[in-house]
Parts: C-alpha cells; structure tokens; sequence
C-alpha cells in the first residue's frame, strides 16, 4: 500500500504541474520557468534534514555542500523571479 | 502538539502555497501575487525543519544558509536585467546539485531500505547531477565566459553511449545493494561529465530552451530524493515543477519552431557563420533626416524590436515616433518574433510598459504575409529574427527557424549599435541588401534624432 500511495502521489502531482502550465501567454515562459525553478528549491529541506542527521565527517561535508546550494537555489530564485515580475508593474506615466 | 504533526502540517501548507503561486504565476494579472506565496510556503518551509527529531549540526546549518542564500540573495539583487537567463541556469544548477548532495548522504550512510529507494535516489542522483554540470556549463556560456562550442567528433555516438555507461553503472549500484565507495565515486563523476559534455555544444540562441529543460530535470531529482527522504513537500513540489518544467520546455521549444532532440542532437553551433555565403553588397548609411523622410511619407510602416531595444530602453521613444507617425496618416503595426530578446515575451513586456495598445502589437504569423506591402520596415537593434539565412541557406545554421519577414519589405532601415554580428554570432545579408540602409547608434538616441526631424518636416 505504502509504494502505490507513493504512486498516486506522483501521478497527481505531474498532473497537477502539467495542469498549471497549460495554456500559459509566451510572455510568462521565462517568469513561469523562473518561479519553478525557485520552487525546486525546497530541495533545502531535504538538505536540511541530510546535515542534521549526518553522523561522521563525509556525510556532513556533503550535506554542508547540500544546505549551501540549496539555499542558494531558493534564495537566488526568488529574487530573480521577483524582479523579473516587477516588470508587469505598469509604469503610471510614460515617461 | 508533537514536533512531528508540526512539520506534516506544514509542509502540506506549503505543498498548497507552492501549487497556488505557480497557479497564479500562469497569469499576467496574478503574477507577482503568485512568487509572494510560493516565497511565503520557502520560509514556512525551513523554519518548520529546525524542529525536526533527532537533529543536530545546527551551527554548520545555520552557515551554510547564511553563506549559500545570501551569496545568492546578492548576486540576483545585483545583477542586469539582460543577464537574467544565466542567473536561473546557475540557481536552478545548484537545486539539481543539492539533490545530488541528498542521494550522496544517503550513499555514504549504507543503510538504504530496499531496492526501489535505491534505484530513486540513484535516479536523482545522476538527474540532479547532469542538471548541475550541465546548468555550470550554459551559465559559463550566457555569461561569456565560455566563448567557444565545443562539439566532440561523433558527438551524438559520445552522448548514447556516456549515457548508457552511467545507466549501467546505476543498475549495478541498485542490484549490489552495498556498492563500493569506488564504484559510486564513478557514478557520480560519470554523471557529471555527462551533463557538461551534451551542454557544451549547444549555441546561445537554443540556451532558454536547455536551461527549461534542466530545470524540469531538478525538478524530477528533487521529487525522487523527497521519496527517498519520505518527504511530502520535496515529493509534491518537485514532480509538479518537473511536470511543469517538461511542459514548459516543449512551449518554448515549439515557440522557436525548434523541436528538442534538434536543440540537443542538431545544435546551432553558431560556428558555421564562416560560410556567410551569398552576402554580397556593401552596409549603406543613412541619416536620421532621410529615415525621418522615408517614414514620415510612407503608407505603412512595420516596426520590428529586438534586444537592442530593450538594453537602450528606447521602447517610451519608440512608441512616442510610432504616434507622430500616425498623426501623419500613416499605418504603424509592431511585429514581434517569438523569440525577440532574450527572453521569449520579452519584446511584449516592454511595449506594454511603453503603452502600445495590445492591437498594434502583431504575432509572427499574424504579421508575415504584410511584409511585401509595408513601404519601410524599422528594425530596432533585432538581428537573426529578420535574418534571411533562416529561410534560403541551408548552410546556415539557423535554416529552418521562423523569421520575420522584413527583407521583402520596400525599404529596410536598421538602427544598430555597429557593425557587429548578432547573439548567434551570424552574418545576417539582410543588411547588405540593396534596399537596406542602416542607422548607427544607440537605439534611444537614434530614435530621438528621427522624432525630431518627424516633427521638423511636419511643421
């Protein structure tokens, strides 16, 4: 039961993706693949919990690597989607 | 409440937020709603872990958030906003490497609880590991840094079968159950050359569509290290961006009419411009007075942007000349390729912060056929979207790619900085043609000069 669970799981959740992309204007491609790519970076969670729970030097200097660029991946990824989306701010004058 | 209900409460928010934000992300009117949410399920995210059971190592945590986020934090802050595509290749890289990292600890702890979970965090692992090398390898490219494309002899041949050697050697990782240290050294080395060695011949103008691809790739590690850490939001948030990301790169991949085993197997190498065959003619000059005159007593007038455009931030003037134009009677339309700029929708966005009124901005397909009528066509700092080759050349190494089709138009004028070959790297005849004629100069200032003498014949 546990594996199909984990089954289900993927499959909703790929549908889930594929569902919220479709039908997207051109001009969010590179916002939208921005904003994914910040989401991936949760993968600091699962870095989070390989650091804390590594035991010897090897499993800590790998997880230290995992943490760092993890942190990188979500911190990078929301500034840069961020600033990207502010572009959809209509100037209030023409300039 | 227990630590436990804590995290798997949350992290089911957060699953929530991070679906929602990407949901919202799909719509220009909900966009930047939509980062805050996905920003606001991150901090709820990594707060909520430091609870969790059995944990130590807190100090090197903390360091290397500190050290990590905030190296990357300003770095996005800082850089321009023309080198954006390379920062999501270097962010979304280091994603793929820390799931990497996540199957590594796994590996060293030997204790994996049966096959399955093995052969998923073996997957990530050499998914994740191929997005990094190969996200290093296109950042170095953008940036400039790499300046070269490297294509092996027999490239193809070298991809299948490093592909195949890595395969095998994950299989025996899962199927030995204890793989020697060695071996998973190999494996991991292996899985890095990998992704650097089938990025490397990839020119620039392909780049967005590899960086989507590998970014659906650490999507898809990050889902298969969440099943190995039996972790929801890694789980949830990794297959729906790996989903969305594979999505993503076939839109953009058919937005460049470009199919994705030709960006991978058939790259434009951008190398092949030293045929640059069949240009002939020489790059004729004209001044600000005669492009005014040429505009201001056509009857219709197709205005194409490109990437200078947008570095010059002339689209304000742009629009301002467009509406002199039409004051004077004529019929001004803006044509936009799909890939105009840097980024696809690019050249949109800016229009649209300049206030060209939707109607006027006109689709590659929708604008091709009014080519042939239109007396000037004003191409403002764009280069291969208006470059024959892509349509006559076969040499050439974007044949095949849409363009515009402003060669067939009456006259041409080019506003250009110099005169240098495009982002590709190409020669464009285009330019040398004989109803050519081109205006040097930023785009900013050019577009003024030729304001002003509008407005000096009109009066």
């Amino acid at each position: 039961m546990e594996s199909f669970a984990a089954l289900y799981i993927f499959m909703l959740a790929a549908f889930t993706g594929y569902v919220v992309i479709s039908r997207v204007p051109v001009i969010l491609h590179t916002p939208l693949m921005s904003g994914s790519n910040f989401v991936h970076g949760v993968v600091l969670v699962g870095a989070m919990v390989q650091l804390g729970l590594a035991t010897t030097p090897l499993e800590q200097t790998i997880g230290f690597i995992g943490v760092m660029l993890g942190a990188a991946n979500a911190a990078g990824g929301y500034v840069v989607t961020e600033r990207m989306l502010a572009m959809f701010k209509r100037e209030k004058s023409g300039k | 409440m227990s630590a436990k209900f804590l995290i798997d409460t949350s992290y089911f928010i957060v699953s929530m937020l991070f679906i929602l934000g990407l949901k919202s992300m799909s719509s220009p009117v909900t966009a930047r709603r939509g980062i805050v949410w996905a920003g606001l399920g991150m901090v709820l995210a990594t707060m909520v872990t430091f609870a969790w059971p059995g944990m130590g190592n807190f100090a090197l945590m903390v360091i290397a958030l500190v050290v990590g986020g905030g190296a990357a934090w300003w770095s996005g802050k800082v850089v321009k906003m023309t080198d954006m595509p390379q920062m999501v290749a270097i962010y979304n890289g280091m994603g793929g490497g820390a799931a990497a990292a996540i199957a590594a600890v796994e590996f060293a702890k030997g204790d994996m609880h049966g096959m399955v979970v093995t052969a998923l965090a073996a997957l990530g692992a050499l998914i994740g590991a191929v997005s990094f090398s190969g996200s290093c390898i296109a950042f170095a490219k953008l940036q400039g840094i790499m300046k070269k494309t490297f294509r092996l002899p027999a490239q193809n041949a070298v991809n299948v079968i490093l592909s195949a050697i890595t395969l095998l050697m994950g299989t025996v990782i899962v199927l030995s159950g204890h793989p020697t240290a060695l071996l998973l050294v190999m494996f991991f080395m292996l899985a890095l050359a990998l992704g650097a060695i089938i990025t490397m011949p990839i020119g620039g103008a392909d780049m967005p569509v590899v960086i989507s691809l590998f970014n659906a790739f650490t999507g898809l590690a990050v889902g298969f290290e969440g099943f190995v850490l039996a972790n929801p939001a890694l789980i949830i948030a990794g297959i729906v961006v790996g989903a969305a990301g594979s999505l993503l790169t076939q839109l953009m991949a058919k937005a460049m009419n470009r199919s994705l085993t030709n960006i991978l197997f058939n790259p434009i190498t951008g190398e092949a411009q030293g045929s640059g065959a069949g240009i002939i003619g020489t790059m004729k000059e004209v001044t600000a007075l005669d492009a005014a005159a040429m505009m201001r007593y056509a009857h219709k007038v197709l205005i194409v942007p490109g990437y200078g455009m947008a570095v010059a931030q002339a689209q304000h003037k742009v629009w301002e000349m467009a509406k002199l134009l039409e004051e004077a009677g004529v019929e001004v339309k803006f044509a936009i390729h799909p890939v105009a700029g840097r980024m696809p929708g690019h050249m949109n966005v800016l229009l649209a912060e300049a206030g060209v009124p939707y109607d006027k901005i006109y689709d590659l397909e929708e604008i091709n056929a009014e080519f042939p009528q239109a007396d000037v066509v004003l191409v403002i700092g764009a280069n291969d979207v208006v470059n024959p080759a892509a349509r006559i050349d076969k040499s050439s190494p974007i044949y095949g790619m849409p363009i515009l089709n402003a060669d067939q138009a009456q006259n041409v004028i080019v506003i250009k900085r110099g005169k240098g070959a495009g982002y590709s790297g190409i020669e464009n005849s285009l330019f040398y043609a004989e109803n050519t004629h081109l205006l040097y100069g930023n785009a900013q200032q050019a577009v003024n000069e030729v304001i002003r003498n509008i407005k000096e014949i009109s009066s």
